[in-house]
């Protein structure tokens, strides 16, 4: 449906048209999207695999992101810490610092921080790449030299994804936590080896295997926005530009759902 | 039913949305024959190209690849058909994050297997025979000139000796020399291998000189065809005023 239909004679918009179009656009969006996340995955889980592709691009989503990681991990861990300090100490709870950081950073906010920076730094990033290739008809040239897309550029990347993004929460949950320890032992007069005692004392695998189950999800999530969107990038500067911005705010959101609802579903694994 | 034709397109139609881009399209091309397409700037060539690759899908009409029926096929039948075939693009879209050789030896590669150092060999000879020598073999794509780009493009077009090559515009955004040299190549090559030639332009210096026949498509259709040899005295109004670049007469300009 055009906009023009969804215009009354005054130039204002027919609500009940503008509502009808709109729900229409976004159901063809979900339809696209899950085919294209359908194919990319058919595509990861059978062989032909491009080891090299593999490999780069866990080097790109994974490694690279070490520094941005790192450095958003740690202040979380120290906000965290700071935070439950001041409001623990209203009902004399402060003690309980180590063991709310380590709770808070495995199951929720090391998962969630490393996502949402990804989201940022990969899935515009590969929103950019791949819409450039599309644009100057790289992605046409492929195909012309019997490699297939889903094979050669969005399977590698899925499987970066969703390899790297466990071992990045991994080190994201370690130094959220050390984070935390370090503003506790040395701005609020913890001892140090209580809260290491603390926080291992408390800390379950089930915490730790929560905030892994979510990295796979989220990896797959930043991985298949940023192909997707750039996949079906439009010609120029403003359709790469577009699709970086769709995808980074695409992944986020997703990011956020898919946290709710897998913690929906895990609130009791653990418990 | 084979009509000794390499590639032919039957009565094919493209529409996006309410803007019909072809109304019936047929041509077929010779072993061996270069034919080109002249047509002005959104006439609908490159459309017709990406529907003779496969890379769009015909709303209506047949495309046949010696004597096959791929039009709708994106199995087996038409990754033969591009096997047998190659493609210098418009902005040659070599790979950005490869060298030059890999771009070249993209398809020995990853689709003949071919080890490296064999597959680099040849991407240099290739190289050799596009006339650049094998230090800008580890370059990428964004070392080298547009013109180097081009060469690299109809290197990575012929290294698999296709039966069928199709040129997207190969002489834009090249200067006269750099056009001519790049023509040049494009004959000597599709003669050397013996391959058929699609190229669609509207440079009429390259028409003139990698053409066998010429075809001109207006309004979505072809409204002449004919050697090369009578492009001057085709009869037609509309080829009369495009191979003499009059802004008057029954094309109107695309401002």
């Amino acid at each position: 449906m055009s906009n023009a239909s969804t215009k009354r004679k005054g130039g204002f918009p027919n609500p009940l048209q503008w509502l009808g179009a709109a729900t229409l656009g976004m159901l063809g969006e979900i339809g696209r999207l899950s085919i294209f996340t359908g194919k990319t995955m058919g595509a990861a889980f059978t062989p032909r695999w491009y080891g090299a592709q593999i490999v780069r691009q866990m080097i790109a989503i994974g490694f690279y992101s070490l520094p941005v990681v790192g450095l958003s991990a740690v202040f979380i861990g120290a906000a965290l810490a700071l935070n439950i300090y001041s409001g623990g100490s209203r009902f004399g709870a402060e003690q309980f610092v180590p063991n709310i950081v380590v709770l808070g950073i495995t199951r929720e906010l090391g998962v969630t921080i490393t996502g949402l920076m990804l989201a940022g730094r990969v899935s515009a990033g590969i929103a950019a790449e791949i819409g450039a290739m599309r644009v100057t008809e790289q992605i046409d040239a492929l195909k012309t030299l019997s490699a297939n897309p889903f094979r050669y550029l969005y399977a590698p990347r899925f499987l970066a994804g969703i390899l790297t993004l466990p071992l990045l929460v991994l080190i994201a949950d370690i130094i959220g936590v050390m984070g935390g320890w370090a503003v506790s032992t040395l701005g609020l007069g913890f001892d140090s080896t209580t809260y290491l005692r603390n926080t291992l004392d408390f800390l379950t695998w089930q915490d730790v295997t929560v905030g892994l189950i979510k990295a796979v999800v989220f990896g797959a999530v930043i991985a298949v926005m940023g192909c997707y969107h750039g996949d079906k990038s439009s010609a120029g500067a403003t359709g790469v530009g577009r699709a970086a911005t769709f995808a980074m705010v695409g992944a986020a959101v997703l990011i956020l759902a898919f946290n709710y609802l897998i913690s929906t579903l895990l609130v009791d694994f653990g418990s | 039913m084979s009509t000794g034709a390499l590639l032919e397109i039957k009565d094919v139609h493209k529409s996006f949305g309410p803007k019909q881009v072809l109304k019936g399209v047929n041509l077929d091309v010779a072993p061996g024959k270069s034919l080109v397409v002249l047509g002005g700037s959104g006439s609908g060539k490159s459309v017709m190209l990406k529907n003779a690759l496969g890379l769009m899908t015909p709303d209506k009409g047949q495309i046949i690849f010696n004597g096959e029926d791929v039009t709708h096929d994106q199995g087996k039948t038409r990754e033969q058909m591009r096997a047998r075939i190659g493609m210098l693009f418009q902005s040659a879209a070599l790979f950005d994050s490869l060298t030059v050789w890999e771009n070249i030896a993209f398809r020995l590669l990853n689709s003949d297997r071919m080890k490296r150092k064999e597959a680099k060999e040849r991407a240099i000879a290739t190289l050799k025979q596009v006339r650049l020598g094998s230090d800008v073999a580890d370059l990428t794509p964004a070392e080298i000139s547009g013109g180097m780009q081009k060469r690299v493009g109809l290197a990575r077009a012929i290294v698999s000796k296709p039966e069928l090559i199709f040129f997207d515009e190969p002489t834009t955004g090249l200067d006269p020399i750099t056009a001519d040299a790049i023509n040049d190549l494009i004959v000597e090559q599709t003669k050397a291998l013996g391959a058929a030639a699609v190229s669609i332009t509207h440079d009429m210096a390259s028409a003139r000189k990698i053409a066998d026949e010429i075809a001109m498509l207006f309004e979505g259709v072809i409204i002449w065809r004919g050697p090369a040899s009578e492009i001057d005295n085709s009869g037609n109004a509309h080829v009369d005023q495009f191979v003499h670049g009059r802004a008057d007469g029954p094309i109107q300009p695309a401002l």
